[in-house]
């Protein structure tokens, strides 16, 4: 195995397209050094991003937040600005494994594992977020709900890397929040998420929302059924009743050691209506 | 001098039990100093690591190794015909150490390999190819009863019935305990509840997975270092394992990272020495965690009914229990345990407990902290709840009232001496938990407890330095502070200060044998022949003293750590302290030093109440544990401190058990948690505060009253916390774990 | 196979070694570095037992290639005592009895102090899920959260004023 650290994006896209058999994009590490050990990859050729500056970074303009692929879900906690205007996604990220795992793992990778319980992807769909794709032609930003194609598996092209999340700047009175279920209190993966993002008028009717859930299907699914339930309401009982209803009947979800179809169809929906509400209380400036 | 159970006066002020003294292992193990079981190497050591089968029942056709060999850096491949025969008592082990004709279950070890890297090893095992004919397999205990079942062993016939059958089956053997007519007892009963409960397997969570290092040479003569609760056990089943003399392997235990049963037994041992004989190489040999889930000893997954009578009043009129464990692939699941456990805390005039031992294509159980009891006190504790809610009686006054008692007939045959039941359960009644309010969604549980306890086989050397302090030697592996609790005792008896005695684990060629540390056995037992050993110094420092004075050695006491003339008429003479004697030593006789070798007994039984009180989210099913006391007899808490990490220690192990530790099988039987992320022990974050009451009832059989306080902790809580969550529930909860999908499901959720 | 060579620093100490490109630096510290107290339970990240500080962070060294450690600056159980003084941490471990086994306890200080790095005031509740990534078996963790809650208020109360670095630490 080869292990490379460039120091600059171009460098990675020039390794990246030029490494021959399989090759693998190190940014936290969480994830590959967990499969590397147990056999499940193998790679060739290991490039850390790590010693790239730029994708180590959080930068904020006009437009909103860039979140490099390198920054760890601690770097995310720590920045005030982020937090402030997308406590969803930073509480989400920080859902990620443990303090020691937090303070590796990104985003960027978690979204390219393409788990379909990452916990930090729903979040980012809900709040509407980009990746920015680099390869050998370029730059290019895609929905981040578009990248995960099945389990495992990114519409990444060979020479293609993530090089940053992309937030944008948060609409007025609007509020984010992602829920999950686990077992224990900490340290287990999802069994179902929830991210869910609100913008209400001033009279505190839902104008816009994004609804999107984890660990229910082989991707996560945005749901715009379960938006326009909750769109035109203020998210009263009636509306979070509906929105449970259209999440559990939208989820698609298997049997496994985390969990029963039963018992993750239910939770959708709980953990859907839960989310909404904090989502909501998030714009009113409640919280 | 040897203590006489029962002369001995047991009402004593103590100077040095009882306090919450320094650990002489602490220092090393805060700085990272203390070498575990992976932390040893050798010089030209290799790795080694073993290939494991991926089915859970599969005839092995052929293993071609060739390839494997010729990987550069690989200087060893074995496969069981490197084991040659062996004594019928440790066929079983051989047998699960290395696979023979048929793989058992997922991860039963095939072969291994020895490399001078890792890396190498790894890439060998790849190389290693093994022809399997893959065969039906059963992992669940009531399938695994059912004639229909697919048979793992063909000699296995059914012992303990009145007539042998002629057809092998999986049930190993039938156990049964009791006394009196259980059939007219519940007939007499205003209300009998009988139910049948689940429970899953679950794994003892030691933190350091297995690791040794072994080094065998030519000459016969072995070394083995590693982690276990009993160097002398892993001595003597290796030695007879690789055909060689007991003495002439010599194994020294490490720092052990936990064990709660399931280090009492070998797995990597014999491999890592077989592959050092081959190559003639130190070999060292660590278990991922991964391997310790599928291949080490977890407990067993069981399947109970119980019945019970009671009257009005809360008498209980009749216990009746039958009990089926499963204990993976070989005989020896801790059922017998179980049934005689089942009816302990309660005097029936009539009780039943029938147990079944069966196997299945899982692996091999080994002792799980107060092996077997558990889930049959989970089953009972459950019903005696049940009646209670039914009668609308308090939980508590209905165990009082039938709690079993000094001198009372034990429902596993003999009568009980003197024990605490009924203080812990006093205790409980009193403690402001029992009279909290609690919230919506909110449930309290009591359950109670019991375990034997053991004494065994113990040997010890305490060795008086010159300058009087004190090299004490004991043979049972420290697995949460031992050596504090033992150097403790032998300083009371002494009469010198516990910093002046540094207790060490001492190796098997260095001492006589001694069981393993296990049944709540080593402050008891261990230091039971620490105060022994003291006793037999003291005398001969007392000798010493009369031959210095001049008088005969009946006229001199020991008294303070010194010395002392027993009467006036011994004439004066100064106290010589055990530093004044020690100076002097090589001049009255030569070294001093005190030996106890026993076979102990009168260990003590230990009961113990819990009460939990838990919350449960009904739209989700989970449950939170809100608050939790732990009220335990200790007879005398050497180290009150290590004694009350004990009892959370094992509480919190049973809030994993009752809530969502489990082995999970796929259809095709193999185990599809084995890691740390899904076989989810608790953290630190799902728990409060776990209060520890240490109750003190003297047992008779110690000199200080000590009983052992490590195994009764894990009895109650399955029991507790399901009474607590089928209270918050307000349905009945009859199969652990209590997992989130399963408590949404009783509630009729999903 | 050929070896990186990597230059980096381990508690305050320069230090070089090589290492193949798949290598961990829970593996180097063990194997090629002599330095057994990080301990490995579980190889994946889920049990704490080899926790690390990397340039003032909390990570598992089972998770982090030695390759990566060029030029940071690590701290392991082995530098946590000050010369022959305890970290207050550790001494409260001995004195709360904090510890049974002991095979966690390398993880949990390491893991404590760089809460306590950051939070000198935690909560019982921030202390048990700074910890939740640590396994502990044995103590049911009451001691621990006990211990590390009583060091805090003893490393108040001499220097309230005393900010902690969360990045460089003092080379012993």
């Amino acid at each position: 195995m080869q292990y490379h650290a460039p120091a600059t994006v171009k460098d990675a896209v020039k390794l990246l397209a030029s490494s021959k058999g399989s090759t693998q994009i190190l940014a936290g590490g969480t994830d590959l050094l967990v499969r590397m050990r147990s056999g499940f990859s193998e790679p060739e050729t290991i490039i850390d991003i790590k010693r790239i500056s730029p994708m180590c970074k959080i930068a904020r303009d006009g437009k909103g937040f860039s979140i490099g692929a390198a920054v760890s879900s601690s770097e995310m906690s720590e920045n005030a600005a982020l937090t402030k205007a997308w406590p969803g996604v930073v509480e989400a990220a920080a859902l990620i494994g443990s303090t020691q795992i937090q303070g590796r793992a990104t985003i960027a990778g978690n979204l390219c594992n393409a788990s379909p319980a990452a916990d930090s992807v729903p979040a980012m769909v809900a709040a509407s977020a980009k990746a920015l794709i680099r390869g050998p032609k370029g730059k290019r930003s895609v929905a981040v709900e578009k990248i995960c194609k099945s389990p495992g598996k990114t519409i990444l092209k060979k020479g293609e890397l993530l090089e940053a999340i992309l937030l944008p700047a948060k609409p007025a009175r609007t509020g984010d929040a992602y829920l999950r279920f686990i077992p224990r209190t900490e340290m287990d993966i999802a069994v179902a998420g929830a991210g869910v993002c609100v913008t209400l008028d001033a009279k505190g009717v839902c104008t816009a929302a994004r609804v999107c859930l984890g660990a229910v299907a082989p991707t996560v699914l945005l749901l715009p059924k379960a938006a326009k339930a909750l769109i035109g309401s203020r998210i009263d009982d009636t509306a979070l009743d509906a929105l449970a209803a259209v999440c559990s009947a939208a989820a698609r979800p298997i049997d496994d050691k985390r969990g029963t179809k039963e018992f993750r169809t239910h939770i959708a929906g709980v953990l859907a209506r839960r989310a909404a509400i904090i989502a909501r209380d998030r714009a009113l400036g409640k919280s | 001098m040897n203590f006489q159970p029962g002369k001995d006066t047991l009402k004593r002020e103590f100077k040095t039990v009882g306090k919450r003294t320094p650990r002489p292992d602490g220092l090393d193990k805060v700085t990272g100093r203390a070498r575990f079981g992976a932390d040893m190497t050798a010089p030209g050591m290799l790795w080694g690591l073993i290939l494991r089968s991926p089915h859970a029942h599969a005839r092995i056709k052929k293993i071609d190794t060739s390839k494997a060999e010729a990987v550069n850096g690989v200087h060893a491949v074995i496969t069981s015909a490197d084991f040659g025969p062996c004594p019928d008592d440790v066929l079983d082990i051989r047998e699960n150490v290395m696979a023979r004709d048929k793989a058992l279950y997922d991860g039963h070890a095939v072969a291994a390999v020895a490399a001078t890297s890792r890396a190498a090893a790894k890439q060998a095992l790849k190389l290693i190819k093994v022809d399997y004919e893959v065969l039906p397999h059963v992992t669940d205990v009531d399938e695994a009863m059912k004639p229909s079942a697919p048979i793992i062993n063909k000699k296995l016939f059914t012992q303990g019935l009145d007539k042998t059958p002629t057809k092998p089956s999986n049930v190993a053997e039938r156990f049964e305990f009791g006394h009196g007519d259980v059939d007219a007892g519940l007939k007499q009963a205003d209300l009998v509840i009988e139910r049948t409960f689940k429970t899953e397997a679950t794994h003892q969570g030691y933190i350091e997975p297995h690791a040794c290092l072994a080094s065998m040479g030519t000459d016969g003569m072995g070394d083995l270092w590693c982690c276990t609760q009993g160097h002398f056990m892993v001595r003597q089943v290796c030695s007879a394992l690789l055909g060689m003399d007991a003495s002439a392997l010599r194994v020294t235990a490490s720092e052990i990272g936990g064990g709660f049963g399931g280090k009492t037994t070998v797995f990597i041992e014999p491999v890592a020495l077989a592959l050092s004989l081959k190559s003639n190489r130190p070999v060292k040999v660590v278990m991922s965690r991964s391997e310790v889930l599928r291949a080490s000893g977890p407990t067993s997954s069981t399947s109970i009914d119980v019945k019970i009578g009671m009257n009005k009043d809360g008498t209980m009129t009749a216990g009746d229990a039958t009990l089926r464990y499963q204990g993976g692939a070989f005989p020896g699941s801790a059922v017998p345990y179980g049934a005689m456990a089942a009816f302990a805390c309660y005097d029936l005039k009539a009780v039943r407990a029938v147990g079944y031992d069966v196997i299945a294509n899982r692996p091999k159980q080994a002792a799980y902290r107060a092996p077997g009891a558990p889930m049959a006190a989970y089953a009972v504790e459950s019903v005696v709840d049940e009646l209670c809610k039914e009668l609308n009686l308090d939980p508590l006054d209905v165990r009082l009232k039938n709690a079993s008692s000094d001198g009372s007939r034990a429902s596993y045959g003999p009568n009980f001496d003197v024990i605490g039941l009924r203080a812990t359960l006093e205790a409980a009644k009193a403690h402001p938990h029992y009279k909290a309010k609690l919230g919506p969604n909110q449930g309290r549980g009591v359950a109670c407890g019991f375990w034997f306890n053991f004494g065994g086989e113990t040997s010890v050397s305490l060795n008086v330095s010159a300058d009087g302090t004190i090299g004490l030697s004991v043979g049972t592996p420290d697995i949460g502070g031992s050596r504090a609790s033992i150097g403790n005792m032998a300083a009371e008896e002494l009469g010198v200060p516990h910093d002046k005695i540094r207790c060490i684990i001492a190796d098997t060629a260095s001492l006589g044998y001694n069981d393993v540390t296990d049944g709540s056995r080593v402050t008891f037992a261990s230091g039971l022949a620490a105060i022994n050993a003291a006793r037999d110094a003291i005398g001969k420092l007392c000798e010493r003293a009369a031959g210095i004075w001049g008088i005969p050695v009946d006229a001199v006491t020991w008294e303070d750590g010194a010395a002392r003339p027993s009467s006036p008429n011994a004439g004066k003479h100064e106290p010589l302290t055990l530093a004044d004697i020690a100076a002097q030593a090589g001049a009255t006789g030569g070294p001093i030093s005190g030996h106890c070798e026993i076979n102990a007994e009168g260990a003590g039984v230990s009961f113990a109440t819990h009460l939990v009180d838990t919350e449960v989210d009904p739209e989700t099913g989970y449950v939170k544990i809100l608050r939790y006391t732990v009220f335990q007899d200790a007879g005398k808490a050497v180290h009150p401190a290590y004694v009350e990490g004990q009892y959370q220690g094992g509480a919190v192990q049973g809030i994993g058990w009752a809530l969502n530790e489990e082995y999970i099988y796929g259809k095709d039987g193999r185990l599809q948690n084995a890691g740390f992320l899904d076989y989810r022990i608790p953290v630190a974050s799902d728990l409060p505060m776990i209060d520890a009451v240490i109750v003190e009832v003297p047992n008779p059989g110690h000199p200080y009253g000590v009983r052992g306080v490590g195994e009764t902790s894990i009895v109650p809580p399955l029991a507790a916390i399901s009474n607590s969550v089928s209270g918050a529930a307000g349905v009945r909860m009859t199969q652990l774990p209590m997992s989130p999908p399963k408590v949404l499901e009783a509630l009729g959720r999903i | 196979m050929f070896q990186i060579q990597v230059s980096t620093s381990i508690n305050g100490d320069d230090t070089e070694f090589s290492c193949e490109a798949d290598e961990t630096l829970l593996d180097v510290l063990r194997d090629r570095l002599g330095m057994t107290g990080s301990k490995e339970g579980c190889g994946t990240g889920d049990c704490g037992a080899c926790s690390v500080i990397v340039d003032g962070r909390l990570v598992c060294s089972c998770l982090m290639l030695g390759a990566e450690a060029q030029d940071r600056e690590i701290e392991t159980i082995e530098g946590m005592a000050d010369g022959t003084e305890l970290h207050p941490l550790q001494q409260k471990f001995l004195d709360h009895a904090a510890l049974q086994c002991g095979v966690c306890t390398p993880g949990f200080l390491i893991a404590a102090k760089s809460l306590l790095e950051r939070n000198d005031d935690p909560t019982e509740e921030e202390v048990r899920y700074w910890l939740a990534g640590n396994l502990c078996r044995c103590t049911g963790y009451d001691k621990i959260v006990r211990a590390v809650l009583d060091t805090a208020k003893d490393m108040r109360k001499p220097a309230k004023t005393k900010k902690p670095t969360a990045k460089k630490r003092v080379k012993a």
